[in-house]
Parts: structure tokens; C-alpha cells; sequence
């Protein structure tokens, strides 16, 4: 046991502290709890940001906050709900339940997980370090050129924000690839690509988006960053530039983030459903088969976010019949997971009122993209608050939702104790109500002509009440989250203890004690099919003959599981990395020995394991 | 039973209802009215727009009813029931996929025809004969040049009613966006590109526009006015501007004149015959306007002192320079530039 004890992060605990034993953790569960915390960290963040605009524009003509301020909130919300919030909340679950619901014992490389955790929090921190020196980006999430220039914006302001996004695409690239070898090459025998969970085929669609989508606004990001420090113009119009270039680069990004941010949450609903219905997902390889599809198409609907800057009737058809076909998967997935519910036996917990939540939501902002995917209604409704309101029914109403059903499903499982099901139920329907009296009004509102990202209004153009009613609905949402934080702090010492199975379940992360051992499964699994734990428990119902029971797992089968040893050189070369980065902002010194930094990290980090490590005995 | 009708707990009742009532009928009254409604449109543009969105609107409509009914009787129908078997493990129905993969594509053709018919229909080529106007937007105001009257004005687009408009949009600084939701759609007013809106207003009357695009730190104070005229009145606005300034007798103006002249007013304004500036507003007939600052505020003589003495203050960002004019000055400039009538 001896061998084993020095892979257990409780052990290193006991040798070097707790604090180094999360520093320098490789264990994709522990990576998966610190994405969780961080991002919800950040989502709180990026929450009291949206409280403060909500209060600024509560009233016509109000003076909560100045202009500039404001026009910093709302880049630095979206900023943070998209790369600090939402994609690493999905990371989190990412982490945590692909190694278990594959039946791995950790993911394909383990020091590039922590690496990419590392480069992750360090740029979520140095995007937020920008609102303590007074340089809070103030571009807008999009950062449309060529109001970003030099000449239009003369701060270290954009610097930040360009930066930081420079730094997370890299974090979001490693994880990327993390995970795609993990899904294809650690999955447990039996496993086949059809068998797997839904949430693992959506996350797999996912990484796929991450590493194709993020190239196009990192290439976005150094013309950018050539314009700004090193005199080039490609985004300069007077000289020939073309802002526009800045647009079809973003949005070809821009648009499959926007999958990148749904697809794990129709994942976790894809899990949930079939858990608390005790039904298998009706028609799995069509939803499977539906992902893809809307991966896929992701990437030719860009322009749609275009319609606007006159590409001519061509591309606008285009574009828009393009935008129009995601919505025939979408809707197909839809219609599967109601009939999921059809004929089940359902229970009612808060994991499944969330994923109810999701479904009902996301049918209305998938809805209203309808309308505007008709490029002459877009016309009318592109950067008002019609659009405002259709994003956070997708993102909020569908993402968060889904999020959180994840969160409550799969929270007895990481902490192994049950969150109170009443305060869930409590959280749900707040949340349900805030979301829906903050966000519906902004749908009239955009249509009777208030534009997005403005600090202020004139009192006589009809938008007084709805804004009002949006800014209380902000406060009922803030509301829920208090509950939330109230029912893990209750829990966390309190909760039920969970067990191994708590909700009857069909995949394997529930075959093993909540939480798990840092090994996951003392013995792999092998797998008959898509759901192989509930074929166990209840039968298959394909006849199948019942499977053996297997012998008890013995301690030397334990003692001889190899797990990877903690490492330090994922945090080092992470700083090195920021300080090479920001080094931008201060001065070229810093940059070179940032640089310095990280390739000296990079060769220690890649000759660590040359030789077995002192007392490691395998 | 009579005397409980009268309790005082009913009467409460009765009155919380009445109130939602009236707030209900007050709200649902008056919801779509705004002087930026996009859903009362007054041009042809307008009018397809209005069209396509309403049977978008009706088709979505339908099938949020029917999803949202389907999902909530699903969850009623099939609770869990204390000591209910385990449900029959279905796993698809392949007819039944097939058949609402079909209906959505369907659907969605209903809609794609007709979207495609208007994209086409929206963005033809202006005629000759339509009314030129070249719109110029910048950090944060609006120019408006009629090339065909020689006429240059800023935040108040003046237009005929039945008469083809056609605006050239285009920006010096950054990426702005013309809307006059009224009227129909917006477009995009790019840097170093020429973008068209072409439509024809149906109704005469007022309506405000604003830049849609955000565009730096007072994009939400980039407002215009519309005035639709009908023939008439349109041709007399344009004789109007057309003429030279009415020059004022009052000692004020007439020493606000003075300073204009003066000071460095002239490099960035122009007023026909006394100053050839180009980078701020033209000023020639700026007593004629009703708003001030792009459509911040009233054109009242207090609101434009105000506005020389700290245009900063009033608009945040504004490009013009605070000129450090005292209480008297700026008075007298106020003066002088409403007399431009």
C-alpha cells in the first residue's frame, strides 16, 4: 500500500501541505474541481457586473455609473461569461466525468490538463488585473475593429483584453487536444464510439470546435496585436486595411464558440433526462448524429452575425438558408429528449427540474435565432436588445441551465454528499422567474428600438417600465445564487451522504464511491453497451444472458495501479508564459525573459519523466 | 354569505386586481408605440420587413405552443408514481425521426422562400431619379448631404414622403451603424466603403434614429431625428436651408457672432459664408433644429451654453474641445447660433 499511499493526494497532503498538493496536482478530478470553482468564481464576477448595468439602466437618464465604465462592464461581462464563466464550467464537468464516464483513469496527458487549468486562471486573472489599474477593456467582447486600433483606442485597455484572449485560446487549444486523444484513445474495452455517453460524444463534437475555431481568432489576435504595437495596418482603414477582415475572423471563431458554449450543456441534459426518466435517450445516434451536424454547420454560418455590413443579396441568402438548416438538428434534439420523457416514469429532483428548465428556455431562444436568421428581419433586430435577449435564452436560458442540472446531478458524485433538494428546487424556480422576467422584456424592448451597449436612454421612447421590470428580474437571479451558495455551504459538512449511486444511474462514473479514489476504477470496466451500468443493474433488455459477478477487487490489484506523480512544471511554465505576455504591457525586458521562462519550463516539463521519480517504484 | 362579499380581505383582493388590470391593459396599450418601434413601420422597407418577421413570428409562435405543451404534459403524464415498474426501455423510433426531421426542414423552407424573395427585393439598385443623401456618420453625429440641393445638415434628416430615398453611407473613423427603426432595417456605415439603404417613406411624421453599431464611448448618445415631410413642406424646408443664414440685429448674437469669428470655432464649423470648418457639425442653419448634440437634448439657449462651455461633460468623449468660454461668452455664442435660423 506503501506505492499507493505515494500517489494519494491525501498522502502528499500530509508531506508538503495541502496548498502544494493542489498546486502542483495532476489528478484530472482535482483539475476539474479547480475549473468549477474558478468559473464559478468568475460567473459571480461577471454576475455583479451585470447587476451594476442593470442598475444603471434601471431608470432613463441614470448616473450609477459613467459612460465608460459602463461600456467596460458589458465587454468584461461577456468576456467573462464566455471564457471565464461558461467554457470553463463546461471544462470542469469535462475533466472531472470524461475520465470516469469512459472508464480512464485519468486523461491522455495529465501535466498538459494541469498545464492548460494553470494558463487558464493566470489569464483569467490578468484580464481582471486590467479593472485594479484603471485599463478595464472598453472594446466590446467582439473587439470590432477598427475601434480597436491605435488611433480609436489609446490605452493599454484592448491590450488587456487582446492578451487575455491570446492567453485563455491557448489554455482552451491544450485542453482541446487533451481531450480528443483521451476520447479516442482511453476509452475501457467495449467502449465503442456508439456506445458512448451522450455527454461524451458532445464534449468530443466540442474539442473538435475548440481546436478548429480557436486558430481563426488567434490569427485574429496577432494582426491585431501587430497593428497595435507594431505599426502594421492590417484592421487600418486609411491604409488600405479592411476592418471588416477583423469580423469574418472573429466570427468564424465567434460562431462555433457559441456551440463550444451549448454543446456540453445539451450533454449533461442528454445524461440527466435518461437518469430521472429511467428511460434510455430515445433515439441516441440521431442526437449523437445531430451534434455533429450542428458542429459541423457551425462553421459555415459565420456571416450571419454580418448581416448588416452589406455582403449583398448573395452571401445574405447564403448565409441565412445556412443559419436556417442548424436549426433542423437543433429542433430534431429537441423533440428527442421530450420523447425521452414520454412514457417514462419521471423524478422530479433539481438535476432534472434544471434540465427541464434547459429545454423549455433554449426552445425560445432557438425560436427567436429563427427569426432573425432571416437576414431582412435581422436588419431590424441585429444589436438591439431582440438579440440581447436571444443570446442569454441560449446561453442563460440554455447553457446555465444545463450547467447546473450537471451540477446538481453529478455533485454527489465529486463531493459524495447529497445538495438539499429543497434549496435546489428553490434555486431552480428563482432562477426560472428571474431569468424570464429579466430577459422576456428585452425581447419587446429591442422591438420597439433600443439598441445594445448603451449607457443610457431618453425618457420618452417607451423603454422605461420593461427596463425597470429587467433590472428587478437581474435581482431575483442574483437571489437564486445566493441560494445555491447557501445549499453547499449547508451540505458540504451536512449533506446526505450520497453512496456510489444516488439516482439509480446508467453510466459508469456511478459504479464507483463518491468521491472516487484518485485510481477512479480499481479494475477497468468493460463495457456491452451505451448504458452499461443500468443494463447491469435492471438488464439489458435485449435478452442478453446475466453477467457474472466479478470477484472483489484485492489490495495487491490496488497497490499495483500506476497513477502519474504531481508535478510543479505545468504552474511554472504557465507563469512563464503570462510574464512573457504581458511583458507586452511593461516592457520588452519582461517579454524576453518571460520567454526565457517558458522554454527553459517547456524542456524541464518535457524531460521530468526521463527517469522514474525517487521512491517511485514502478 | 353577503356580508363575507364586503370583507375587507376581498376588498383587497378586488382592488390588487383592478390594479393589475390596469397596469396589464396600460402596458399591453401602449407597448409597441415608441418613437423607435420596428413594429408600426412607415416605409415600403419597412413594410417587408414587418411582413416576413410577423409570419416568422406566427409559425414560431405555433411551435413554441405545441413544444411547450408537449413538455409539460410529458412531465404530468409521466410522473413518477409511488411502486411504478420500471418504464418500457424504448430507444427510438426511426419512422417517427425521419418524419419531424422533414417537418422542420419543411417549415423552414415556408420561412426560407420568402426571407430570400425580400433580401433581393430590399437591396436593388437606387434609380436615378431617386433623392440622393449621403450619410456621414462619425464619433457621435450624424452628417446629412444632399448632393442634388447642395445642402449639407447634421442629426436631422429631413426627407419627402412617396419619394424614393436613397442614403450613401459612409464613415471617417470608425464602424458605424444608420438605423431609423421606423422606417425599416439598418446597415452597417463601414470606413472607406459605400453602403446603400434605399426605401420610400409611406407615412409623414416624426420618428428618432440612432447608431446601432457600438462605436466608442458616447455610442448611446448618437441619436438623430427623422422628419418624413409631406411634398410641400419638404420643398420649402429645402429652400430654406438653401438660403444664407437670417443674420439677428439683437446685440447678442450680434456680439456672439463676433466671438464665433474670433475664436477657433471656425476651423471645425462651417457656416455658409463666415466659416468653411469640415470636422464638426455645419452650423449655417443650426437655430432651425430642434435637438442638440445628436438628439441629446433640447436646442434651447441654456442647453447650447451649456453645451460650449463643457462639451465633455454633457456628451462623454465629445470630440470638441472644451474652449474655456465663460457664462457670458458662451451665452452670447448660444445666441448668435440660434439666430441661424
Amino acid at each position: 500500500m506503501a506505492t499507493q499511499a505515494a500517489f494519494m493526494p491525501g498522502a502528499q497532503a500530509k508531506e508538503h501541505g495541502v496548498l502544494w498538493s493542489w498546486l502542483t496536482t495532476v489528478d484530472h478530478k482535482r483539475i476539474g474541481i479547480l475549473y468549477g470553482v474558478s468559473a464559478f468564481t468568475f460567473f459571480l464576477i461577471g454576475g455583479i457586473e451585470a447587476l451594476i448595468m442593470r442598475l444603471q439602466l434601471a431608470r432613463p437618464d441614470n448616473t450609477v455609473v459613467s459612460a465608460q465604465t459602463f461600456n467596460e462592464l458589458f465587454t468584461m461581462h461577456g468576456t467573462t461569461m464566455v471564457f471565464l464563466a461558461i467554457m470553463p464550467m463546461s471544462a470542469a464537468f469535462f475533466n472531472y466525468m470524461i475520465p470516469l464516464m469512459i472508464g480512464a483513469r485519468d486523461v491522455a496527458f495529465p501535466r498538459l490538463n494541469a498545464l492548460s487549468y494553470w494558463i487558464f486562471i493566470l489569464g483569467g486573472l490578468f484580464l481582471n488585473l486590467s479593472w485594479l489599474v484603471g485599463m478595464a477593456p472598453d472594446g466590446g467582447w467582439f473587439g470590432y475593429a477598427n475601434l480597436s486600433s491605435a488611433q480609436f483606442s489609446p490605452t493599454h485597455s484592448i491590450d488587456f483584453w487582446m492578451l487575455g484572449l491570446q492567453i485563455l485560446g491557448i489554455s482552451s487549444m491544450l485542453a482541446g487536444f487533451n481531450f480528443i486523444v483521451t476520447i479516442v484513445n482511453m476509452r475501457a474495452p467495449g467502449m465503442t464510439l456508439m456506445r458512448m455517453p451522450v455527454f461524451i460524444w458532445m464534449s468530443f463534437v466540442t474539442q473538435f470546435l475548440i481546436v478548429l475555431a480557436f486558430p481563426a481568432i488567434t490569427v485574429a489576435l496577432i494582426l491585431l496585436m501587430f497593428d497595435r504595437f507594431f505599426g502594421t495596418l492590417f484592421y487600418v482603414p486609411s491604409a488600405g486595411g479592411d476592418p471588416l477582415l477583423w469580423q469574418h475572423l472573429f466570427w468564424i471563431f465567434g460562431h462555433p464558440e457559441v456551440y463550444i458554449l451549448i454543446l456540453p450543456a445539451m450533454g449533461i441534459v442528454s445524461e440527466v433526462l435518461p437518469t430521472f426518466a429511467r428511460k434510455p435517450l430515445f433515439g441516441a445516434p440521431v442526437v449523437i448524429y445531430s451534434g455533429i451536424m450542428i458542429g459541423f454547420f457551425g462553421f459555415g454560418v459565420w456571416s450571419h452575425h454580418m448581416f448588416s455590413v452589406g455582403m449583398g443579396p448573395v452571401a445574405d441568402s447564403a448565409f441565412s438558408i445556412a443559419t436556417m438548416l442548424i436549426a433542423v438538428p437543433t429542433g430534431v434534439k429537441i423533440l428527442n429528449w421530450i420523447s425521452t420523457l414520454w412514457g417514462g416514469s419521471i423524478r422530479f429532483t433539481s438535476a432534472l427540474y434544471f434540465s427541464l428548465g434547459f429545454i423549455a428556455m433554449f426552445t425560445m431562444g432557438g425560436l427567436s435565432g429563427v427569426m432573425h436568421a432571416s437576414p431582412p428581419v435581422d436588419l431590424q433586430q441585429t444589436d438591439t436588445y431582440f438579440v440581447v435577449a436571444h443570446f442569454h435564452y441560449v446561453l442563460f436560458g440554455g447553457s446555465i441551465f444545463g450547467l447546473f442540472s450537471g451540477a446538481y446531478y453529478w455533485w454527489p458524485k465529486i463531493t459524495g454528499r447529497l445538495l438539499d433538494e429543497r434549496l435546489g428546487k428553490l434555486h431552480f424556480w428563482l432562477m426560472l422567474i428571474g431569468f424570464n422576467v429579466t430577459f422576456f422584456p428585452q425581447h419587446f424592448l429591442g422591438l420597439i428600438g433600443m439598441p445594445r451597449r448603451i449607457y443610457t436612454y431618453a425618457p420618452d421612447l417607451n423603454w422605461n417600465f420593461w427596463n425597470l421590470i429587467s433590472t428587478v428580474g437581474a435581482f431575483i437571479i442574483a437571489l437564486s445564487f445566493v441560494v445555491f451558495i447557501a445549499n453547499v455551504i449547508k451540505t458540504m459538512r451536512s449533506g446526505r451522504v450520497a453512496g456510489p449511486d444516488p439516482w439509480d444511474a446508467r453510466t459508469s462514473e456511478w459504479t464507483i464511491p463518491s468521491p472516487p479514489p484518485v485510481y477512479n476504477f480499481a479494475r477497468v470496466p468493460m463495457i456491452h453497451e451505451r448504458d452499461d451500468f443500468w443494463a447491469e443493474k435492471h438488464g439489458s433488455g435485449h435478452g442478453a444472458a446475466p453477467r457474472p459477478t466479478p470477484s472483489p477487487v484485492t489490495a495487491a490489484e490496488i497497490a499495483a495501479i500506476h497513477m502519474p506523480p504531481p508535478s510543479y512544471w505545468p504552474l511554472i511554465l504557465a507563469f512563464g508564459l503570462l510574464m512573457m505576455l504581458s511583458g507586452l504591457l511593461v516592457s520588452m525586458v519582461q517579454v524576453v525573459v518571460g520567454g526565457l521562462w517558458t522554454l527553459y519550463a517547456m524542456y524541464r516539463f518535457a524531460i521530468e519523466y526521463h527517469r522514474p521519480p525517487a521512491g517511485h517504484a514502478h | 354569505m353577503t356580508k363575507r362579499l364586503v370583507s375587507p380581505s376581498n376588498v383587497r383582493t378586488a382592488v390588487l386586481l383592478a390594479g393589475v388590470a390596469v397596469l396589464v391593459s396600460s402596458c399591453g396599450w401602449s407597448l409597441w408605440d415608441s418613437p423607435m418601434t420596428t413594429v408600426r413601420p412607415r416605409s415600403d422597407f419597412g413594410k417587408w420587413i414587418d411582413e416576413i418577421f410577423m409570419l416568422i413570428s406566427w409559425t414560431t409562435l405555433v411551435i413554441f405552443i405545441l413544444v411547450e405543451a408537449a413538455l409539460v404534459y410529458a412531465c404530468w403524464r409521466f410522473r413518477d408514481r409511488p411502486g411504478a415498474p420500471i418504464p418500457k426501455q424504448v430507444h427510438g423510433h426511426t419512422v417517427l425521426e425521419i418524419s419531424w426531421t422533414i417537418a422542420f426542414a419543411v417549415i423552414l423552407l415556408i420561412i426560407g422562400i420568402p426571407t430570400i424573395r425580400i433580401i433581393f427585393k430590399t437591396q436593388e439598385a437606387p434609380a436615378a431619379t431617386d433623392l440622393r443623401v449621403d450619410v456621414a456618420g462619425k464619433q457621435w453625429w450624424w452628417e446629412f448631404t444632399y448632393p442634388e440641393f447642395k445642402i449639407t445638415t447634421a442629426n436631422e434628416l429631413h426627407i419627402p414622403v412617396g419619394r424614393t430615398a436613397a442614403f450613401y453611407l459612409h464613415a471617417p473613423d470608425v464602424i458605424h451603424s444608420f438605423w431609423m427603426p421606423a422606417l425599416g432595417g439598418k446597415r452597417d456605415v463601414v470606413p472607406h466603403r459605400i453602403n446603400r439603404i434605399v426605401l420610400t417613406p409611406e407615412v409623414p411624421g416624426e420618428s428618432v434614429g440612432q447608431c446601432a453599431e457600438y462605436c466608442g464611448m458616447s455610442h448611446a448618445n448618437m441619436r438623430f431625428r427623422v422628419i418624413v415631410h409631406p411634398k410641400d413642406e419638404f420643398e420649402q424646408w429645402v429652400k430654406n436651408q438653401q438660403a444664407p443664414p437670417v443674420e439677428s440685429t439683437d446685440p447678442l448674437a450680434q456680439q456672439g457672432k463676433a466671438l464665433y469669428t474670433q475664436s477657433t470655432c471656425v476651423g471645425c464649423h462651417t457656416i455658409t459664408g463666415i466659416s468653411a470648418g469640415q470636422i464638426g457639425p455645419n452650423l449655417t442653419h443650426f437655430g432651425s433644429r430642434k435637438s442638440l448634440a445628436a438628439n441629446m437634448m433640447a436646442n434651447t439657449p441654456a442647453n447650447v451654453a451649456k453645451w460650449i462651455e463643457n462639451p465633455d461633460h454633457m456628451k462623454p468623449g465629445a470630440r470638441m474641445p472644451n474652449l474655456g468660454m465663460t457664462g457670458e461668452q458662451s451665452k452670447a455664442l448660444a445666441a448668435y447660433l440660434l439666430s441661424l435660423k
